[in-house]
């Protein structure tokens, strides 16, 4: 049995220290398109931490039982049914947000974060350590969905989840929102800004001049 | 042939994978640095977009679709709920096959691809693109054009990116900026230089 300061190290590490996206470079296909409002960018990181700790989780358990040459393709189908099932709930109880999210609930299976963190962890790792390490990098994936998602939302359309916040011009307030926030590629400038702000406080972070 | 056209041009341009739906992010950062490697991973896209989206465009109306498998005698068959799970299964064997047979019969090809290949079953480009070829309900031949077009969209931005960071390594980037961070800024202002297409209506 890992003992507790282990297991904080591996549920907590990842959410600054070692982020997937930020350092890793993982998972950023659906970071930059589901956090035009911070409902989808909830939504979207709770479907990722759930399906990242599950599929760490039942990868790890059978570990010892897959061959090296079709692990690919066994992770893949474990990943895949998880995210079938997210789906379908989403479907069913909320199905105005699965419309919106439209391909990136699907888009989860080839989300570098699950892959990733499956091959390089629960491949080795006992199932609560992978677990718990499935829903780090969820964490970690979940803290830059909602502050780009919070900015965007914020600034960009003047509400957080739908609800006003700042009074809009048009509406007969003060506030002139940021059409470029509601832009696809806003996001990138946000998150090339956040890894910024992140690296000048966490030095070692920084890159090797070329 | 208009609208295989405009439809094909609108793959490439306006609703490019990579620029505005952020599809294959992953590897369109990390393998971005040279433009030689850039152009290889590019054609290696095309080619398995061309491939597996027009495949997975006919397993999906002959097996997954509501009522598809009316020729069984199911026809209240709906298993389109399996389509996910399918369609990685179909990505993942198309290049398996194509890595084999390039390897027989292209040697001097499957030297120039081979590294790339399996990074591109995992490659969320692929797989979006056929998401969208399903959610859009294109026929067969829209998804010959759609695939095609896709790719060639994605090969084309990995390319400009690439040849982009080629040139930025003379300039001076403050620390923590350099990398990544500047990267995804680059990314950005393409973007907004790739809607400017969005204007154009066909």
């Amino acid at each position: 049995m890992a003992d507790s300061k282990e297991m904080k190290a591996v549920l907590f590490g990842p959410v600054l220290a070692n982020n997937p996206i930020a350092l890793q470079v993982l998972g950023i296909c659906s970071a930059l398109a589901v956090t035009s409002s911070l409902k989808n960018a909830l939504i979207m990181s709770i479907a990722l931490t759930l399906v990242t700790a599950f599929s760490s989780f039942f990868i790890s358990l059978i570990r010892n039982q897959i061959p090296s040459s079709v692990r690919i393709i066994v992770q893949m189908t474990i990943i895949a049914s998880l995210v079938i099932v997210v789906d379908q709930v989403l479907q069913a109880f909320s199905y105005a947000t699965a419309k919106e999210l439209s391909v990136f609930v699907g888009l989860i299976i080839t989300n570098c974060i699950v892959m990733g963190r499956a091959e390089a962890y629960a491949m080795k790792s006992p199932p609560l350590m992978s677990f718990l390490d499935g829903i780090g990098n969820g964490l970690g994936y979940s803290v830059v969905l909602l502050t780009v998602g919070f900015i965007r939302e914020l600034f960009g359309k003047g509400s957080l989840f739908g609800v006003d916040i700042i009074p809009l011009v048009q509406d007969g307030g003060w506030y002139q929102p940021m059409g470029l926030l509601i832009l696809p590629p806003s996001a990138f400038f946000i998150i090339g800004l956040f890894i910024w702000v992140l690296r000048t406080f966490k030095k070692d972070q920084v890159e090797a001049k070329a | 042939m208009e609208h295989y056209i405009s439809l094909f041009v609108k793959a490439v341009f306006i609703e490019n994978l990579a620029l505005s739906f952020f599809l294959g992010m992953c590897t369109f950062l990390a393998v971005s640095k040279k433009v030689t490697t850039s152009i290889g991973l590019g054609i290696a896209v095309i080619v398995v977009l061309g491939i597996s989206v027009p495949v997975n465009n006919l397993v999906y109306h002959a097996v997954l679709a509501p009522g598809s498998l009316a020729w069984l005698g199911y026809p209240d068959a709906d298993l389109s709920f399996l389509r996910f799970l399918t369609f990685i299964g179909v990505i993942a064997a198309l290049v398996q096959i194509l890595e084999m047979a390039l390897d027989k019969f292209f040697p001097a090809l499957y030297n120039a691809l081979g590294i790339f290949l399996p990074l591109i079953t995992v490659n969320c480009a692929i797989f979006g693109a056929v998401s969208f070829m399903v959610e859009r309900n294109y026929n067969f031949g829209e998804s010959v054009v759609y695939g095609i077009g896709a790719g060639v969209g994605w090969a084309l931005a990995i390319t400009l990116l690439a040849g982009i960071r080629e040139k930025m390594k003379y300039s001076d980037v403050p620390d923590g900026l350099r990398g990544l961070g500047i990267t995804f800024i680059t990314v950005g202002l393409m973007g907004l230089g790739f809607m400017s297409f969005s204007g154009i209506s066909l």
